[in-house]
């Protein structure tokens, strides 16, 4: 692939500068911060806990909730807050993304709560998002096979790069977030919002998994950090 | 017959004793064994947590930094009555489960109004006397310390770190009673009665959070025998060369007993029933010295607390 | 819901009774506080505000909108709160609570009545066009005392903000693109609030404090030492004289708070 830079500065494959930090809530059970590009996400995991709400539980198993929340002041025209149509549908495939990973079947009938907020959204929300979440998961102790991650990739002046940005992906042609589990190459979330060619997704594909694997590092290195022995 | 074993190549294990693990990581190849906390996944073993790596005999466990509390049968807990019911007390035992003090367990067959006896709020130490399918633990009394909680403060752990809390044998937590003269009663699901002088009880309650905190950190043991020395005696400990290496490794910590640290306590309040018991006979003796009751012919007081 | 334990009720009644707390403070000490501006390069005024556990963030956004006919020379100002289930385990995701709109009212009424935004400023044609401002209140962690992290947040956050220069042409708003001004504020305001536990009134409650507590007040005081905003809440009364207790013990105490700001 040629070696061209895009609007912002970086390389086809290259991500935005992006920051990991574990455990910053004192009431939740897990949390951590997440900045990507622009993106400021804040997560909180509850649980296992009891849960009151009876159709949701599982008899053998623990399972788990997401709530995908935007700030209304994280947009440049002020949100209305509560749920919407798409924070809805990021709620669920986020639990979806995330619940491969868990092993909750020492914990029937109890409730996995994980709780993302975007405090600043500048495009690749949901994967920023889903990456965080994994790693205030790990902080809340939840026993996991392994750490989802979350990435994207996209076309964008007929070019497939990685992590678009807001203005690349307003302007781009297309958009393929992905989540995984690393160690296995699973993967846990797959969209993709316009139109690709075959042999472009399989590219997006490949270029969304290493970015992955870059931002694995990204969170062990968090979770390590926060707990290292001194 | 002769059983050829097969030949092992290199053992490979990527991991050390006390490793910082987390969920996911590969700890060794299918040489060894999977215990808590770890998982075996084509042909490599995982674990499962973020914690730290135990390894003995080959079987590889990872002990968790925090964990919730999963009720188990026979654990001692420190439970708060939620609610009264028609025969059962609702606990909060700390856990995503919630456990029931059937009233039975208390009064046995007698009738008795149940708020009277343990009412909303009140909070008690309890053993787990059995877990039904869906973790649901119920709870009984049966036990000696167990029962309701009279003063001092409660203090709340991750209920991982309770073997470093009671230390080797009871040391660390022998050691914070010798210097605060604190009764500390500590239950499996986290939970911890401190009773003691006000000030020692808040001294005693951030020592707790301070191991809770650097429980997975080495010289645990002489750093808060410093600290209470500093702050009760105002003094530096003198030094002590020949200091027997402190072994009570986060890792290496089994599961204590932990109805032991009730005992004295118990027996305390136990001297001071029957001193009161005492009393009472001699007034009833004095009163009734006319008439030849046998002891036998009171009424038995079903409800002890112990 | 949460049961607090009999025995934590009466420990921190104890404590209190002899002056003491818990995490070793006198009860007319605040805990430590911190406060970041211009955390949300997406908002035109933003604070990030941490009172010991408490955290707390504030976006400001505005828009242009016609103003109220009583009002038609004032620009309107918004506050919204959201005590969000991240917060509290016991914090509910939906529409905000009744504690999530006292809040946002009483800390509304502090910037309200203080006057401390110059309205008519916030003006930019008279009967058609003003400046309207959202305050957005964000509770991401709750270890108590939600009301004064909360005002010190508002007011950080306000002191930030910048809005682009408007100018009417032809009948059109028209925004500048680069050119701002400050959001014309000309007082500070900070809020004290008191919890009665036993017989006394404790400033800045811990959680565990505000669990036991009777009763609350709310005290808003700007930088001039005037009285601004009051709220009285919880189960029991006050007394007329620990209510002037506590107005007199905010109005010295509110001097320490807008140094922070």
């Amino acid at each position: 692939m040629s070696e061209f830079i895009r609007g912002d500065g970086r390389k086809y494959d290259e991500l935005r500068p992006i920051k990991i930090e574990a455990g910053v809530l004192e009431r939740a059970d897990g949390s951590a911060y997440l900045e990507v590009g622009g993106n400021k996400i804040l997560v909180a995991v509850y649980g296992p806990r009891e849960s009151y709400i009876r159709r949701l539980l599982e008899p053998n198993t623990g399972v788990i909730r997401c709530r995908y929340n935007m700030a209304p002041f994280s947009v440049d025209d002020r949100k209305r807050p509560g749920p919407d149509r798409r924070s809805s549908e990021i709620s669920k495939i986020t639990a979806d993304a995330l619940r491969p990973a868990l092993m909750l079947e020492n914990y029937p009938r109890s409730m996995v709560d994980v709780f993302i907020e975007v405090i600043e959204a500048e495009g690749g929300t949901r994967c920023a998002g889903i990456t965080a979440a994994s790693v205030a998961l790990v902080d809340a102790g939840i026993p996991m096979k392994d750490i989802v991650v979350g990435c994207a990739a996209g076309k964008v002046d007929d070019r497939v790069v990685l992590d678009l940005s807001e203005k690349e992906d307003k302007e781009g042609q297309a958009d393929v977030p992905i989540a995984m589990m690393p160690r296995t190459g699973e993967i846990t979330l797959l969209q993709s919002d316009g139109d690709l060619s075959e042999e472009e997704f399989q590219q997006a594909l490949a270029l969304a998994v290493e970015g992955c694997k870059k931002v694995s590092k990204i969170q062990k290195d968090a979770l390590k950090r926060k707990y290292a022995t001194g | 017959m002769i059983i050829f074993k097969p030949l092992r190549g290199v053992k490979m294990i990527y991991v050390e004793n006390k490793d910082l693990v987390i969920p996911g990581e590969v700890l060794a190849d299918d040489d060894f064994y999977s215990g808590r906390g770890a998982f075996k996944e084509n042909g490599k073993i995982c674990s499962s947590l973020m914690g730290l790596v135990s390894l003995r005999n080959k079987k590889l466990r990872v002990i968790p930094l925090k964990s919730k509390y999963v009720p188990k049968k026979g654990d001692v807990v420190i439970g708060k009555v939620k609610d009264v019911r028609f025969s059962i007390w609702d606990m909060d035992i700390n856990s995503p489960y919630s456990g029931i003090l059937p009233a039975f367990e208390v009064f046995g067959r007698e009738k008795k109004e149940l708020n009277r006896v343990f009412d909303v709020g009140d909070v008690l130490f309890l053993r787990v006397v059995e877990v039904d399918e869906v973790k649901k633990a119920k709870l009984g009394l049966k036990g000696r310390g167990m029962g309701k909680f009279r003063g001092g403060i409660i203090v709340d752990i991750a209920p991982t770190k309770v073997p470093r809390l009671i230390g080797k044998k009871g040391s660390m937590i022998n050691m914070i009673k010798d210097k605060t003269q604190c009764k500390i009663v500590v239950g499996q699901n986290g939970l911890v009665w401190v009773k003691g002088d006000e000030d020692m009880e808040q001294l005693t309650k951030d020592i707790i959070h301070t191991i809770e905190k650097e429980a997975h950190t080495s010289g645990l043991t002489n750093k808060i025998k410093e600290r209470l020395l500093l702050e009760i005696d105002g003094v530096l400990p003198e030094e002590e060369p020949e200091e027997e290496p402190v072994q009570d490794d986060y890792v290496e910590l089994e599961k204590p007993k932990l109805q032991d640290f009730k005992e004295e306590l118990e027996a305390e309040e136990k001297k001071e029933q029957e001193a009161k018991f005492m009393e009472k006979m001699e007034e009833f003796k004095n009163k009734n010295s006319d008439k030849s009751i046998s002891l036998d012919d009171k009424p038995k007081n079903s409800l002890i607390l112990k | 819901m949460k049961i607090t334990p009999e025995i934590t009720r009466e420990s921190i009644t104890n404590l209190v009774e002899n002056d003491k707390r818990e995490d070793g403070r006198g009860l007319n000490d605040y805990r430590d506080i911190s406060i970041e501006t211009n955390v949300i390069s997406k908002a035109e005024g933003s604070a990030r505000v941490k009172l010991g556990g408490t955290q707390v963030i504030v976006g400001i956004k505005s828009t242009l909108s016609s103003p109220f006919p009583d009002t038609p020379d004032l620009g309107v100002l918004m506050t919204n709160c959201e005590m969000l289930p991240m917060a509290d385990p016991t914090f509910e995701p939906g529409p905000p609570s009744e504690n999530s709109i006292e809040l946002a009212r009483v800390v509304d009424r502090g910037i309200r009545e203080s006057e401390l935004v110059d309205l008519e400023k916030l003006c930019i044609e008279e009967g058609k066009h003003v400046w309207m401002l959202f305050i957005d209140l964000h509770i991401i962690d709750n270890c108590g005392n939600l009301f004064d992290a909360a005002e010190l947040a508002v007011m950080a956050a306000l002191q930030s903000t910048k809005l682009p220069v408007a100018t009417v042409v032809d009948d059109e708003v028209v925004l500048s693109e680069d050119e701002t001004f400050d959001l014309p504020i000309n007082k500070k305001v900070a809020m004290c609030t008191f919890v009665k536990i036993g017989d006394k009134m404790v400033i800045d409650s811990s959680l565990s404090e505000e669990s036991v507590a009777d009763a609350r007040l709310n005290v808003g005081v700007t930088d001039g030492g005037s009285i601004c905003a009051m709220q009285k809440g919880g189960q029991k009364p006050l007394t007329q004289a620990e209510i002037l207790e506590c107005v007199n013990r905010a109005i010295s105490k509110t001097k320490e708070l807008v140094e922070f700001i």
